[in-house]
């Protein structure tokens, strides 16, 4: 995160109209796709793009594009970028940026205005995008000059990639890129208030390294600033030098390999119950790039009542928000991971890691496979077909909790999921988004019925370029999660999670896909192998034993280790 | 408890929006928020007093920080420093109360700006507490119109530690 940004521009901007200031600025920022819906605001800009070296996506929706440039840079690493002409265009990227807001995603939205002296004056289609979006955004700007528009597009880029990334918005008053600058602009940033913090103290570090080495106990907690820090090496050094066993956030996952038998996969209200125990027993807790959510913690005055925690994360403001911290360390993951390793020593853990072991062994992640499909098992399936290899999105809901569950997580920006706000909807066009970014790999959108639904237009997307996008439309018919609250907590007061769905695959063949549909066992893995195969979209609808739950669960308000287990367990 | 904080911000639109969406969303309360020139046209200096314990006045500090336009943020519950608020009040005097009112206006080193057949017209500065002393003493008269600015202030000479500064953590 911390690479300058090279200033490469030679160009000269003085005469030139804004519309080709922001195209090459683009270009500077070395932007090689861009999603987004066109519209009447944004008419000069997309002119000039129509002899771009840019590719442009267009989604059916603007939630779509915003969704698609989140795919992008969570599986690139690189920022994604999206436009959308004013007013409704603008305002239907909301959720987008929200979304990407709340997992710290990189993303440059830019949004058409209305013509700078009529803002203010309820023109058409005119929204106030910089009020609308100042809660849900890194930062955001509305550019009224000329000559502020390239300076201002380089802060962009240059805020969302660096310190904790997240989204900026940049709105444009469409006379902005119809005029030009007399005299050639001053593009140098000018973010005096801007200076994140990347280099650990190096006292602290000591700190929290003999904190860990006098722990009998002790786990690494690891969430997505490891994925936006790229430290997952040096993480694994960390742990193996320590013998230090990691569980993972859901936004984590992948940064360690699950394999590794120091892995506790996730941990929170649907995390393994090991994870669960380990955390609750442990002595010295070290959280790496997460933020102590409450999906994580169960009932924060009880979560991990005898650890020291230590806490590593470049955003001051996470430190101390939710939980007490013993030892801060502000900073990038990877330099301070990398600092610390050197402070670790390896210490005895056998009696600690054996323990886990024992729950391991107890409390594996588990289901039943008589009746319907059962979704672990396709979900399983897929992990072993694609050797753990894939790219996976998700929706939000009980699919999105199996996938995180049973996939088998190798390797960092594999999973493509919508954690801080949950976002139904989410998969579909992430997906698309991560399959424009990694041609060449296997991308699978594990979606469910539900959230599929919300965006699955964008399949139309997906089949205008032919993409190989696999989603598997995990369908049981209920709004899952929801229904599974009100069965647990509601007394089976099924209100408003009846959810009947179109045939999917007529609907994917409706829109350009190919169309699939599995409801016996017997058809499960020569259907799933056939999708896998297939050149182009294909959405393949499964349909699973209506009623499963996800476990284990820690309902909400209780301790962590107080899980419902399942009837398995 | 209660803290005054100051933020020097960059002279931008949205600056005010801003930070006062955050401690709306945060749910943080503010006493009183004053925004002001300083003496670099870029700059202006928000003075903030909030109420809250230290974990909340610890989250004030970093989420102030956080905010992009915002340069510094000082909390002057570590420092020496000198804190005014400016007061106009009009205290309803007939000719018969006015000695007893402008003894009190000279007792707080205040000045009469305006003086109607019925009414006169104070102004007032200092520290909250002896701005609200005199706004308790004058009430029996009854006031007519009254108006504050709010807190403003300044870190005494020769403060070179102890700030809580935008960097710290």
């Amino acid at each position: 995160m911390s690479q300058e940004q090279k200033k490469t521009t030679t160009q000269k901007f003085a005469g030139r109209k804004g519309a080709e200031i922001l195209h090459e600025m683009l270009l500077e920022e070395q932007v090689e796709m861009m999603f987004g819906f066109i519209g009447g605001m944004v008419l000069p800009f997309f002119d000039v793009l129509y002899t771009s070296p840019i590719r442009f996506i267009m989604s059916r929706h603007e939630q779509g594009a915003a969704h698609m440039a989140d795919g992008y840079a969570r599986s690139t690493g690189k920022v994604g970028v999206c436009i959308a002409t004013s007013g409704p265009g603008a305002t239907n990227l909301v959720t987008g940026l929200a979304n990407a807001y709340m997992d710290s995603i990189p993303l440059v939205a830019f949004t058409g205005q209305v013509k700078s002296f009529l803002i203010g004056n309820d023109a058409f289609q005119e929204a106030d995008m910089t009020g609308i979006t100042r809660p849900i955004t890194k930062h955001n700007f509305l550019v009224k000059r000329v000559e502020d528009l390239g300076r201002v597009v380089r802060e962009a880029f240059h805020i969302a990639r660096t310190g904790r990334p997240g989204p900026v918005l940049v709105d444009v008053p469409v006379d902005v890129t119809t005029s030009a600058p007399a005299n050639e602009p001053d593009l140098d940033l000018r973010l005096p208030g801007y200076k994140p913090r990347t280099a650990g103290h190096v006292r602290q570090i000591k700190m929290a390294a003999e904190a860990i080495n006098a722990a009998q106990r002790p786990i690494l907690y690891v969430g997505g600033g490891v994925v936006a820090a790229g430290a997952s090496d040096e993480l694994r050094a960390v742990a193996e030098k320590g013998k230090l066993p990691v569980t993972t956030t859901l936004l984590g996952l992948g940064t360690f390999d699950e394999t590794n038998p120091l892995a506790l996969k996730m941990l929170g209200m649907h995390g393994t119950a090991y994870a669960n125990y380990a955390v609750q027993e442990s002595d010295c807790l070290v959280a790496v790039g997460a933020r102590f959510d409450d999906r994580v913690t169960g009932d924060i005055s009880k979560f991990a009542p005898h650890a020291k925690i230590v806490h590593i994360d470049i955003d001051p403001a996470s430190i101390s928000k939710n939980v007490k911290v013993d030892i801060p360390v502000v900073g990038d993951a990877k330099n301070i991971l990398a600092q610390m390793v050197e402070f670790i020593e390896p210490r005895d853990r056998s009696a600690w890691l054996a323990k886990i072991g024992e729950w391991k062994k107890k409390h594996p992640l588990t289901y039943q496979t008589n009746g319907k499909i059962r979704p672990q098992e396709v979900i399983e399936t897929l992990g072993a077909m694609t050797e753990h290899e894939a790219i996976v999105a998700t929706g939000v809901g009980q699919h999105q909790m199996w996938a995180a569950q049973f996939y088998g997580w190798k390797r960092p920006r594999q999973i493509i999921t919508s954690g801080g706000l949950g976002t139904m909807g989410f998969g579909c066009p992430a997906a698309i988004g991560a399959a424009f970014g990694n041609p060449g790999r296997t991308v699978i959108d594990i979606d469910g019925d539900g959230s599929f639904t919300m965006t699955m237009v964008e399949v139309i997307t997906a089949a205008q370029h032919k993409l190989p996008v696999k989603f598997v439309v995990l369908d049981n018919g209920y709004l899952g999660m929801v229904r599974q609250w009100q069965e647990l907590f509601y007394g089976r007061r099924y209100s408003a999670v009846d959810h009947p769905c179109p045939d999917f695959a007529k609907v994917a063949e409706g829109f350009g896909a190919k169309g699939m549909r599995i409801a016996e066992r017997s058809e499960l893995s020569d259907g799933l192998r056939e999708m896998l195969q297939a050149d182009g979209p294909v959405v393949c609808a499964v349909e699973i034993e209506p009623e499963e739950n996800v476990f284990p669960m820690v309902p909400a308000g209780r301790a962590l280790h107080d899980m419902e287990l399942g009837k398995l367990a | 408890m209660r803290h005054v904080i100051t933020a020097l911000v960059q002279n931008e639109p949205g600056v005010l929006a801003q930070v006062a969406g955050m401690f709306a969303a945060r749910g943080f309360n503010i006493d009183s928020l004053v925004v002001g020139r300083t003496e670099d046209p870029a700059l202006s200096r928000m003075t903030i007093v909030v109420v809250g314990d230290d974990k909340v006045l610890e989250q004030v500090r970093k989420q102030l920080g956080k905010l992009i336009p915002v340069v510094k943020v000082r909390d002057f519950e570590v420092v020496d420093y000198v804190e005014r608020d400016l007061m106009l009040i009009r205290i309803h005097t007939p000719p018969e109360k006015r000695p007893e009112v402008v003894e009190l206006v000279n007792l707080f080193r205040g000045r009469v700006v305006d003086v109607a057949r019925t009414s006169m017209l104070v102004e007032l500065s200092g520290t909250e507490d002896k701005v609200e002393a005199f706004i308790d003493l004058v009430r029996p008269y009854g006031i007519r119109e009254l108006a504050r600015t709010g807190v403003i202030a300044m870190s005494r000479g020769q403060q070179r530690n102890g700030a809580a500064e935008k960097e710290d953590a």
